[in-house]
């Protein structure tokens, strides 16, 4: 059935006339362009920062403003990584947000577990708890969270930073969706067969939901790595300063011009770029997890 | 068939499963929601100790004095001004993302970008742009023969300005969402409105928009209440002024805390917050659900 299908279409398209062909090149074409003018609009501001990056001082604040460098300035690397501890700030950055996935994946994956294939009294009143919890505001919590990281004397520590992040509903939610589609013999087949709840968890629950905990775990990563306000509280020293936080070093520093800051903000964007790029199809999965309702 | 016995024992499986999750939210969520709005009914030392109580006074103070009526309008024509645009740009980008042709990947991941450029970079990238004598921005401007704007230090702009980086930072999460959303609407719908003889804009507006309306609720939900919680911009670019005029509420919650020490204040405040998010988000559902098509 199917190469019939596939000759007819080729013998269709071959037999359209040249004014018809013509046209839909010409409405690819309009199509393209208008693609590119948008992709230029949106990717503006990096491509610019980008530019600005690789200008000598007096070029990145000249006016007219210098979009393309007449030559390639890698020294405002080499100044921000100098003026401000750059890799430390990534390092902390990747170890905080390593630590939460991590722990995210733990956490959100027991407790999906318990939510698609134990039955208990009050579940449903616990699920609703989970539920709650993503309804409460993160700002409305951060006073009395502060005091508590305080007092347990985690201010400047990777366990101040990570520890409040360790389980997520959101999380929890989108494993127990993956994990509601495993058929329901599979988990009978392994009862039967004498095999424990912990031991299914492990050897069969967590290996086929691959996709899902990809998706949790790009997710996790991007939203930790870019936190602002929390680092911003609990760390003082520029030992533990994470990214965003430690940028702002690059902005109050007057020897530093637009090109050493944007440098700056080149370096700490490559791992989340690099992230897009390479797990694209998996957080695209886990953003629109919760937009489509079956 | 009920055995209490079994039943216990089910639910200390089920506890050592939910435990770690359960702690955690006990600990920094639960806890500090309880203990937040205890903050709000007392008075505080610069420690952030509960003094004395004074019930509902911070909330009466709140509402009387100072500057909250204001900071909560801030908030809300910020809410409005990156919401709605928001939204209808990343809609326009998702429809030409849906093109079907080749190397349209590229562009996905294109559009997507602003997702990752976490939000210090984004505000200094931004605050170059705004430069008032030598940003990119004024030089646009003066090039199409409009005069230069002093985007963060007049009052009547800087909130604007503020919306503006707001609003690109969420097109990346925006499009990537509404995209995906185009994409699961079945083809044969199309096909049929094309034998029946439906134009481009008939199609759009009798298929593509209900089929979408699920994703598009979706979207403006989460962007208001991103858009109610907004914080690292103005930190970065305006620090809430000039003049007050970007004090949104949550950068008010953190100069009452954590400059003025003001701990119980601030936590009224939060928790006022909380029922405005709570609130919208309720009345959202309740008039927009109606209007949401669902398959």
């Amino acid at each position: 059935m199917k190469p019939i299908v596939t000759v007819n279409t080729i013998s269709r398209s071959k037999t359209k006339p040249i004014a018809v062909q013509l046209s839909l090149l010409l409405a690819n074409g309009l199509r393209y362009l208008v693609l590119l003018l948008a992709a230029l609009v949106i990717l503006f501001p990096v491509l610019y920062a980008l530019a600005v990056s690789l200008e000598s001082a007096a070029e990145s604040v000249a006016y007219p403003p210098v979009f393309i460098p007449t030559q390639l300035h890698w020294e405002s690397y080499q100044k921000a990584l100098e003026t401000a501890p750059i890799l430390r700030f990534i390092t902390n950055s990747f170890i905080v947000s390593a630590v939460v996935t991590v722990g995210q994946i733990i956490t959100a994956s027991l407790a999906a577990y318990a939510f698609s294939f134990l039955d208990f009294p009050g579940r449903s009143y616990i699920f609703y708890a989970f539920l709650s919890t993503m309804m409460i505001p993160w700002e409305v919590t951060i006073i009395p969270n502060y005091f508590t990281i305080k007092e347990l004397g985690w201010l400047d520590t990777y366990q101040g930073l990570s520890v409040p992040f360790l389980a997520s509903a959101f999380g929890t939610f989108m494993l127990r969706q993956s994990f509601l589609t495993l058929p329901k013999q599979l988990f009978e087949a392994a009862r039967i067969d004498g095999c424990g709840h912990f031991r299914f968890f492990l050897t069969m629950v967590l290996p086929l939901s691959r996709p899902a905990l990809g998706t949790l775990a790009v997710y996790a990563f991007l939203m930790t790595y870019n936190q602002y306000l929390w680092p911003l509280l609990v760390t003082n020293s520029d030992v533990m300063r994470t990214v965003q936080i430690g940028l702002s070093m690059l902005q109050w520093d007057q020897a530093a011009a637009w090109n050493s800051m944007m440098a700056g903000v080149i370096l700490v964007s490559i791992p989340t770029a690099l992230l897009l790029v390479l797990g694209q199809k998996q957080l695209v999965r886990g953003l629109t997890k919760g937009a489509i309702k079956g | 068939m009920k055995r209490p016995m079994r039943q216990w024992r089910s639910l200390g499986t089920a506890l050592l499963y939910l435990g770690p999750s359960l702690f955690i939210f006990s600990l920094f969520i639960f806890y500090p929601l309880i203990k937040s709005f205890r903050l709000s009914l007392h008075t505080t030392d610069l420690l952030g100790a509960e003094k004395q109580y004074v019930g509902f006074h911070q909330y009466v103070d709140i509402f009387t004095q100072g500057h909250f009526g204001q900071d909560l309008g801030v908030t809300l024509l910020f809410t409005a001004y990156t919401v709605i645009p928001g939204i209808l740009i990343s809609l326009l980008l998702a429809y030409i993302a849906n093109w079907k042709l080749r190397g349209i990947g590229v562009f996905r991941t294109i559009f997507a970008t602003p997702l990752v450029i976490a939000v210090a970079s984004a505000s200094l990238i931004w605050m170059m742009l705004f430069n008032p004598s030598a940003g990119v921005l004024n030089f646009f401007l003066q090039k199409i023969g409009l005069s230069s704007v002093n985007w963060l230090a007049d009052p009547n702009w800087s909130l604007f300005s503020v919306s503006l980086v707001a609003v690109w930072r969420g097109l990346g999460f925006n499009t990537i969402v509404l995209l995906s959303g185009l994409q699961s609407v079945p083809e044969q719908l199309y096909e049929s409105a094309k034998i029946d003889g439906a134009g481009p804009a008939r199609t759009f507006l009798d298929i593509t928009l209900p089929m979408l309306s699920p994703t598009l609720f979706f979207v403006f939900i989460v962007s208001v209440i991103n858009a109610l919680q907004a914080f690292g911009e103005i930190n970065i670019l305006t620090q809430g002024g000039p003049a007050e005029a970007t004090t949104v509420i949550v950068y008010s919650i953190y100069r009452e805390a954590f400059f003025n020490f003001n701990f119980s204040f601030a936590s009224a405040q939060a928790i006022v917050l909380f029922l405005v998010i709570f609130l919208l988000t309720v009345l959202e559902f309740y008039v927009l659900e109606k209007k949401v098509f669902y398959r």
